[in-house]
């Protein structure tokens, strides 16, 4: 047998091993991609909170899940869906009470087998899942709700939530109106009465007590939620007119009170300030009128602030849409970037494997990642809840662009409206702030 | 200290605008003896259909006052395609079986149209607010108030002398007492009373849709406008006596004038004011305040 026959030989095999070597290769690639990580998402698709929450919000999940997968998202979101794995989204409607949210909640970590939930909009919806999720050991993400109470008055080890809650709303409206100087020696109140609106009443109330010591709380109106008509509110913030009138109202409730209250002068009458009222503005246009100032639960929309990541994410919603992200797309996406970076991140622990549910809680905790509306920090609640920056503005009709502009926009830091970690909110302010740092 | 004027003028507007739509729910009621469950839909319905029928008069740059026939005939519409069509090709079938089967069905009625109206109108809201500025402002005492508002109270008035001189006052209305007393004998004395069934359920299918309609400019039209007003007309209802007329415009008065007493006095009892009325009724009229004790037939 020559040489020259003994080479072809062995180029032969060489490349027959090779080739098998490539399938073997390309079938385990294939597995790998085949793999995907199931999230269920859970918001109102239907009733009231739809319009203004839910449906932007998953409107929100859609664009960037599709971006997510496609690979098309800027660094550091830039890895194909979760690590490589295919995101699969299941759509679950918060409509219909904690109740059925609980056994929605089963059903999805039982029957679905979702490798992780995002959800629930409903300060009572977050209240009733989260000891369920940690009953069943299951990682849950809470991204919109505002009632400061689950990590304060709850210990988790599954549940976190990626956005600040509702203190951080209320001590930035306060600290707006000092720097304002906005006079208040008397203040009105509409909220509703449930824990959201309860919740954001007393945030505002003992964080105005301590930056202005002499205002005096007149009205206290709690209108059930979805009342519709504020007629006779009206007439009673009317008949004690207050320097300021705080309201957290949201939603359809926030236009109707809006739609009903104008026409009746009440605007012209008290400086309105509303906690979480972003998301009307588009939707109001001209109706809306001009000087309210309002926040929007952070450095959302009109407010948000300028960054390469802020622009990718607003031209891609608002290409989709035809209209620009508010609020509840804002905090979904800052959720699933969240998720996003903390799966990648066990998953880099774990082998490159997809990672359990006590995996998936260690990596969250106390993450920090760069969103649109800017940094968010898990550092409340033993890294489970999150703390960001927020902005407070006041509104403008602009007849030549058709839309509401915010002006007199002021951004206050995380730790500037949050309170540390070592302290529950009520303390906190009640306490007069101690360790803030404002600039 | 709010004056009794301020807490009278923000009763009866609230009034008003729960009596025409409780006026519906207790005319199917006394007709068909059905607890319309998706009588709030309607209303949503007639909410959507004024609100896309003044969108177009506004489009179509013709005069603002136009709007308020499109609101009207926007209930009309809603009542004379889909009462007939719900009546005729759904109710009629339960007729005769347990009155609890006939509240699931309308259950699942509210819970269908709710995802039919998203279907048809989005999730997006609409506002028409132009007709809500109209009948300009009037000032009494500190207050400003919205003189469609006041319309609105007009219009309850005029909705609920028409129905109840329609049905005592006309040869129709009394054939329709008849069917309510015992559409056997009625029906055993020529009375078509399937015809009669239909047109009391179209005229209590209007009258939420009329509710719905000229409510729209007030606030913004989307999913889950049904909710709210449903509730809130059945404490009504349950405090008139189901099927009475004059019990909801009674009942309408009572819930109206104790929710603005609460809000203006004790605002932290506002929901519990109207459900502690409803309960003191009960304690003392079981069957409501209007509804007569009728004999059980065996």
């Amino acid at each position: 047998m020559s040489k020259q026959t003994l080479t072809l030989r062995f180029l032969r095999r060489a490349l027959a091993l090779s080739a098998v070597g490539a399938a073997a290769a390309l079938g385990a690639g294939g597995a790998a991609a085949q793999e995907t990580f199931k999230v269920g998402i859970v918001s109102f698709l239907s009733g009231q909170a739809a319009e203004s929450f839910g449906i932007p919000a998953v409107n929100g999940a859609k664009v960037v899940i599709a971006a997510f997968n496609a690979g098309t998202a800027p660094a550091p979101y830039n890895k194909v869906g979760f690590g490589g794995m295919k995101i699969e989204p299941v759509y679950v409607d918060e409509n219909g009470g904690a109740t059925k949210q609980v056994q929605e909640l089963r059903n999805l970590y039982d029957r679905e087998k979702v490798d992780a939930v995002v959800g629930y909009v409903g300060s009572g919806d977050c209240l009733a899942v989260a000891p369920v999720a940690e009953e069943l050991k299951k990682f849950l993400i809470l991204y919109d709700c505002g009632t400061p109470r689950i990590f304060e008055d709850g210990k988790y080890n599954y549940v976190f939530r990626t956005a600040s809650h509702a203190t951080m709303d209320n001590v930035a409206l306060a600290r707006y109106l000092k720097a304002r100087n906005v006079k208040i020696e008397s203040f009105n109140l509409i909220n509703q009465d449930y824990a959201w609106g309860q919740d954001s009443r007393k945030d505002f109330i003992w964080s105005l007590e301590k930056i202005y010591p002499g205002a005096k709380p007149g009205e206290d109106l709690l209108p059930k939620f979805g009342a519709g008509q504020y007629g006779t509110e009206i007439s009673a913030l009317m008949a004690k007119p207050a320097d300021v009138t705080h309201s957290s109202l949201w939603g359809g409730d926030l236009q109707a009170f809006i739609l009903q209250s104008a026409p009746r002068g009440l605007f012209k009458r008290t400086q309105m300030v509303f906690s979480a009222a972003d998301h009307v503005l588009p939707g109001l246009g001209e109706k809306m009128p001009d000087g309210v100032i309002l926040g929007a639960r952070g450095a959302y929309g009109l407010m948000s602030p300028k960054s390469a990541l802020n622009d990718w994410w607003w031209n891609l919603y608002e290409k989709e849409y035809k209209v620009y992200p508010v609020q509840a797309p804002y905090r979904m996406v800052q959720s699933l970037m969240g998720l996003k970076l903390a799966v990648e991140k066990a998953m880099a622990a774990n082998g490159g494997k997809k990672p359990t549910h006590e995996q998936l809680a260690a990596a969250l905790t106390g993450l920090e990642w760069d969103s649109p509306a800017g940094r968010i920090r898990m550092a409340l609640g033993d890294g489970h809840q999150a703390v960001q920056d927020t902005a407070i503005g006041k509104t403008r009709y602009d007849a030549a662009k058709k839309m509401v502009m915010i002006d007199d926009i002021q951004r206050f830091p995380a730790d500037c409206v949050n309170p540390p970690a070592n302290m529950k909110s009520e303390e906190w302010i009640k306490a007069g702030f101690p360790g803030a740092k404002c600039p | 200290m709010p004056s009794v004027l301020t807490i009278l003028i923000d009763g009866l507007t609230y009034a008003s605008w729960l009596f025409i739509v409780a006026l519906g729910l207790t005319l199917v009621f006394g007709v068909l003896k059905i607890l319309n469950m998706a009588h709030g839909s309607f209303y949503a319905l007639g909410a959507y259909a004024a609100a896309s029928f003044v969108g177009w008069i506004a489009s179509m740059k013709m005069a603002p006052a136009f709007s308020l026939v499109a609101m009207l005939f926007a209930a009309v519409a809603v009542a004379a395609i889909l009462a007939p069509l719900t009546e005729r090709g759904l109710l009629r079938f339960f007729y005769g079986r347990d009155e609890v089967l006939l509240v699931l069905v309308t259950y699942a009625m509210f819970l269908i149209m709710e995802d039919v109206t998203k279907l048809i109108w989005g999730a997006n809201p609409y506002y028409v607010s132009e007709p809500y500025s109209l009948f300009g402002s009037v000032d009494i005492g500190h207050q400003t108030y919205v003189g469609y508002d006041f319309a609105l109270l007009a219009l309850a008035i005029v909705t609920g002398l028409a129905v109840w001189w329609g049905l005592n006052r006309t040869r129709h209305g009394k054939i329709v007492l008849a069917v309510i007393h015992s559409a056997e004998v009625a029906s055993s004395m020529g009375v078509n009373v399937s015809r009669v069934y239909m047109l009391a359920f179209s005229v209590g299918i209007f009258l939420a849709a009329i509710g719905g309609a000229f409510t729209a400019p007030m606030i913004s039209v989307q999913p889950g406008v049904s909710v709210g007003v449903i509730i809130v007309s059945f404490a009504v209802v349950i405090i008139g006596g189901l099927g009475s007329i004059e019990g909801a415009a009674i009942g309408a008065l009572i819930v109206g004038l104790a929710r603005s007493l609460a809000v203006h006095i004790a605002p932290v009892a506002e929901l519990f004011s109207i459900y502690i009325v409803m309960a003191l009724v009960l304690m003392f009229r079981p069957e409501g305040l209007f509804q007569r004790i009728q004999a059980r037939k065996i």
